[in-house]
């Protein structure tokens, strides 16, 4: 028996049934991967914090080469010396700070409460770098990062990442040829912080003018560079007094 | 007997150049704009609509006798809304990485009136194996222009190829760059994108004047 496919009785059990099967489908798939899909969301981040210092598989111009999976948890704790939470006055180490989303602290601090913000102390071959994580707005949606500091506060390098900006735009704010030149900049201008500016026309293509507090934009892409200087410039900003400790010690 | 027949072949072979999605029917224009600056993001949006589109398809074929007539469309954007959801958490558990170089194709992929315009005119009326070649001839259809338009507009625009640089330097001026040639930014904006789909029609219809529409 052929079914009448017109009536409103079956069109609405039609449709009730279908909501049910592809909502399950997808609730149980969701359910079912997401342990797995948390595991390499942290060892991303894990891997982003080592590139940030300079510890990644970069081997020709061109490629951005992460520790792999395998290794990164390892070369993490081996890197990674410390983890603090600075939360007003009150500094804590966690051993998970490279979990804290920094979304939601600034809506917590919208709300009025203190932000917690993690800081990552790393050390290779003597040498301390202070990571800190960083989350701002490109042209379409969120960009994030973390920038390695020694204790000039002078960039030790940078990883950029985002959401949804322009392919060949501004999603090229992830390439080595873009991250690369903020190396040396250093994020005080005199005493002031200033961050760094991603310019325009700064007539500096090589980026060989380190004390300018600028590097050279993308083409096409002012919105999303523009986020970019905004992002170092408040993200660093929060740490401010830190950074004080750091350099009166040094 | 031939594991395709000719009508078989024709459903794939007939959208790659005279009933091509984009040039011919002239859908899928919004995600050829906004994607393929690069040519590895025009490879690889092609790819995910190769997928989406050939098993959308069959799912639709498969429901076809079932699907009420008066919310077929809803049921069209649920199936590929759904495919698009599955394929996109089974990336970021399984193969993360490409997930993320996945990530602003994910949503190109729901609103491609492609996908909704094969599913509506073929896989409604057709069986799963008919509409299964009919989704894979027409992303191939539709990849092949992108893949065409990225290869333009990377290697005009930004002088590489899939991230290599093959025109040389342009900051330390080797190769073409050192006789004066410079990168044609206008190339990574989408209006390009416009103007070199629009240059591929015109290419397509002088070399077989039975594109040509008669008024």
């Amino acid at each position: 028996m052929a079914i009448n496919t017109d009536k409103n009785i079956y069109t609405v059990a039609f449709a009730s049934i279908m909501v049910i099967v592809v909502g399950s489908v997808l609730a149980f798939l969701a359910s079912s991967l997401s342990e797995k899909i948390k595991q390499n969301e942290k060892l991303e981040k894990q891997q982003n914090i080592l590139y940030a210092m300079g510890i990644n598989e970069n081997e020709d111009e061109g490629s951005v080469n992460f520790v792999p999976t395998d290794r990164v948890a390892e070369e993490f704790s081996k890197y990674i010396k410390e983890q603090i939470v600075i939360e007003g006055d009150k500094i804590t180490e966690d051993n998970e700070a490279y979990l804290i989303n920094l979304k939601q602290q600034e809506t917590a601090a919208k709300k009025g409460n203190t932000r917690k913000l993690p800081l990552f102390i790393g050390e290779k071959d003597g040498k301390k770098f202070y990571i800190i994580p960083m989350y701002g707005k490109g042209l379409w949606d969120a960009i994030w990062g973390f920038v390695s500091l020694d204790e000039n506060l002078v960039v030790q390098g940078v990883y950029f990442d985002h959401k949804g900006e322009t392919p060949g735009l501004g999603a090229n704010i992830k390439q080595r040829y873009f991250m690369d030149d903020f190396e040396g900049e250093s994020i005080l201008d005199g005493t002031e912080y200033a961050g760094i500016e991603v310019a325009k026309g700064n007539n500096d293509p090589l980026n060989n003018t380190k004390d300018d507090n600028e590097v050279d934009a993308l083409a096409g892409a002012t919105i999303t560079g523009n986020g970019v200087s905004a992002m170092i410039k408040e993200s660093v900003n929060l740490y401010k007094s830190y950074l004080e400790t750091i350099r009166a010690k040094n | 007997m031939a594991l395709l027949s000719k009508k078989d072949t024709g459903l794939i072979l007939d959208p790659l150049a005279d009933n091509n999605p984009i040039t011919i029917q002239v859908l899928g224009i919004c995600s050829a704009l906004a994607i393929t600056a690069e040519l590895k993001a025009s490879i690889v949006m092609a790819i995910s609509v190769l997928f989406v589109l050939g098993l959308g398809n069959v799912v639709i074929s498969l429901m076809r006798n079932i699907i009420p007539s008066k919310i077929r469309i809803i049921v069209q954007l649920v199936v590929v809304a759904a495919l698009v959801i599955i394929v996109d958490q089974v990336l970021k558990a399984f193969a993360y990485e490409l997930s993320k170089t996945l990530s602003v194709f994910v949503g190109l992929i729901i609103t491609n009136c492609i996908i909704m315009g094969r599913f509506e005119a073929f896989a409604l009326g057709n069986g799963p194996w008919k509409s299964f070649l009919d989704g894979i001839g027409n992303a191939a259809g539709y990849g092949l222009i992108l893949v065409i338009v990225g290869f333009f507009r990377e290697l005009l625009g930004s002088g590489t190829l899939l991230g290599f640089k093959v025109l040389g330097d342009p900051i330390a001026k080797t190769g073409i760059y050192a006789i004066g040639y410079e990168n044609n930014g206008f190339m990574l904006l989408s209006p390009m994108a416009l103007i070199v789909v629009g240059l591929i029609i015109w290419v397509q219809r002088s070399r077989n004047k039975a594109l040509i529409e008669e008024n």
